[in-house]
């Protein structure tokens, strides 16, 4: 008797638009201007996550296009430099692509500092295009309270690998 | 082989190198963007329709989610005004007889200086329109600081307009659609603001850093600012009103002048957006308009008293001026003067007389009064009387 397999397929819906509308959602729900006991919400940049993921799940044509809009998202929203968080994004997912071979299937410990890096070099690149535009260079310690809770939604990303990362030798 | 056989079906391209290839197509896209995009040009630039456009549909998205953040701040100061309702009564009538004593010494200072100002005729500046508006959304990152405004051109609001909270300068409007305003904290890497440092007059510029607390910058004048100075705007360029307040300055870990924003004390939600351009908005168009001296003809007519002076002083310089002329005359009919003896003068010689200079002994003789000459009349009475003005101020005294 043969059983019924079931097949579950992960197409580009689930590991790329359904995220990217959620950190879409996330990013509008954090811009509220809430302020308890003299403290705003965090202001992560989350497709940092998705850029970091993307290309260690599966080459696709579609990620960077999403991040695209993604990055165009933001700086409409927050009212920046349009194409600054564009560029940034698009930097980290070429980057992580081009060494996608060497990082399959490492450790945790070292995709999480593979992580931030990747997220050093965003910022460092927006903090360039920035003080080179406006000739005005931002305050560090103001980069560093978006940095530091960007770099604490790592296991986000981790979770994102691990979950729709096949394996498969076919995307190496 | 055809076309329509499908040449390339067979031809297979990695998928990495496809999505390398979206990835520099969009970093070009990204690059010509941030070229085309300069943020102090937005509004002049070929974004701006854009923004407006996502920034009209993305207000109503943070008005929703902002709501009952609002309506849970409401209540929980309700209950904490009902629980502290005491104290807080206590606080009050303290502070109600601490500011009794402000409010006489303000009337007092009010008075005084509306007479300084009558006195010196200082042009104040007249009061400006104001509408209020709701902050929506909030950009908080380093390199956007800006807030999403509920009003919008409708209501007048216009880019460069300043923003106010309760406790003082906010920023200043930096995009408008028909219902929403996108609003550029003083905080924001873009933001320039002229200030002066309340306590000495000196001007500085007021540069944020994408920080809590923007920098001075150009500060004029050595020690001209100390801690806890009050700084405010000094009007400078005509972009915002004098005397706006921003904060008090501080120095900063990284050992410059930093200001301590008035408008940190409290969740900046409503807004007041002053619908100020620049100063000739407050000047009468009219007036300035007018053709000089127009108001001589609008001046009330004399009373009996000062149009006799006015009459009195006008012939006095018609008979000071008659008796001048005919006294020229006088002299210029006069003969010239007899040749003096050289016996008078012997070491002088003709030659050397007429080497003298003209300024000396002028070739024109000039008259006399101390030679009595019959013929002009004597001009003593009227001597003085060409120094007084015939204003109608002087006549009257």
């Amino acid at each position: 008797m043969r059983r019924a397999i079931t097949v579950r397929v992960v197409g580009p819906l689930q590991w790329i638009v359904y995220p990217a509308l959620s950190a879409i959602a996330v990013t509008v729900l954090l811009a509220i201007p809430f302020r308890l006991f003299g403290l705003n919400l965090p202001e992560p940049v989350l497709p940092i996550v998705l850029a970091f993921a993307w290309p260690l799940i599966r080459p696709s044509m579609l990620a960077p296009a999403v991040l695209f809009g993604l990055g165009l998202f933001l700086d409409l929203f927050w009212g920046g430099t349009l194409g600054l968080w564009p560029l940034s994004l698009l930097a980290v997912y070429g980057a992580i692509l081009l060494a996608s071979n060497f990082l399959a299937g490492q450790a945790t410990i070292v995709l999480f500092a593979l992580y931030v890096a990747s997220t050093g070099f965003a910022f460092f690149l927006a903090y360039m295009i920035t003080t080179l535009s406006l000739g005005n260079a931002p305050s560090i310690l103001a980069v560093l309270g978006q940095v530091v809770p960007t770099l604490l939604l790592f296991p986000l990303a981790d979770w994102l690998i691990q979950r729709f990362d096949d394996a498969d030798v076919r995307f190496r | 082989m055809a076309f329509r056989d499908g040449p390339f079906e067979n031809i297979k391209v990695p998928l990495a190198w496809t999505a390398a290839v979206v990835v520099i197509v969009g970093i070009i896209g990204a690059v010509m963007l941030l070229l085309g995009d300069g943020r102090q040009s937005r509004n002049v630039g070929g974004y701006a329709p854009v923004r407006a456009g996502f920034e009209t549909g993305a207000a109503p998205v943070g008005g929703v989610l902002s709501a009952p953040v609002r309506w849970t701040g409401n209540a929980v100061d309700y209950v904490k005004g009902y629980f502290f309702a005491v104290s807080e009564n206590r606080r009050l009538r303290a502070e109600i007889v601490e500011l009794n004593a402000w409010r006489d010494e303000a009337l007092a200072l009010k008075n005084v200086n509306g007479r300084y100002e009558q006195m010196l005729g200082v042009k104040t500046e007249p009061p400006i329109p104001m509408v209020t508006g709701l902050a929506i959304t909030d950009a908080r990152g380093p390199f956007a600081r800006s807030r999403l405004l509920n009003i919008g051109a409708a209501k007048g609001v216009r880019v460069g307009n300043p923003v106010l909270s309760e406790h003082g300068l906010v920023g200043r409007i930096m995009g408008a659609s028909a219902g929403n305003s996108r609003m550029l904290l003083l905080t924001d890497v873009a933001s320039r603001t002229p200030v002066l440092v309340e306590r000495t007059d000196a001007r500085a510029m007021l540069t944020g850093d994408g920080s809590g607390s923007p920098r001075l910058d150009y500060i004029r004048g050595a020690g001209s600012v100390q801690e806890g100075d009050r700084i405010m705007t000094s009007g400078d360029g005509g972009g915002f009103p004098r005397g706006l307040p921003i904060g008090v300055a501080a120095k900063g870990v990284d050992g410059t002048w930093r200001v301590k924003l008035f408008s940190d004390r409290s969740a900046i939600d409503y807004v007041r957006v002053l619908l100020f351009q620049d100063f000739s908005q407050l000047a009468d168009q009219n007036a300035l308009n007018a053709p000089p001296l127009a108001s001589l003809a609008a001046a009330p007519p004399p009373t009996p008293a000062q149009a006799a002076a006015i009459q009195d002083v006008a012939t006095r310089r018609a008979a000071a001026a008659a008796a001048t002329a005919e006294r020229v005359r006088a002299a210029n009919a006069a003969p010239p003067p007899a040749p003096v003896a050289t016996t008078a003068l012997p070491t002088r010689t003709p030659t050397a007389a007429a080497t003298r200079p003209a300024a000396v002994r002028p070739a024109t003789p000039q008259p006399r009064p101390a030679t009595p000459r019959p013929a002009a009349p004597a001009p003593q009475p009227v001597a003085p009387a060409p120094d007084v003005e015939p204003t109608p101020a002087g006549a009257a005294e």
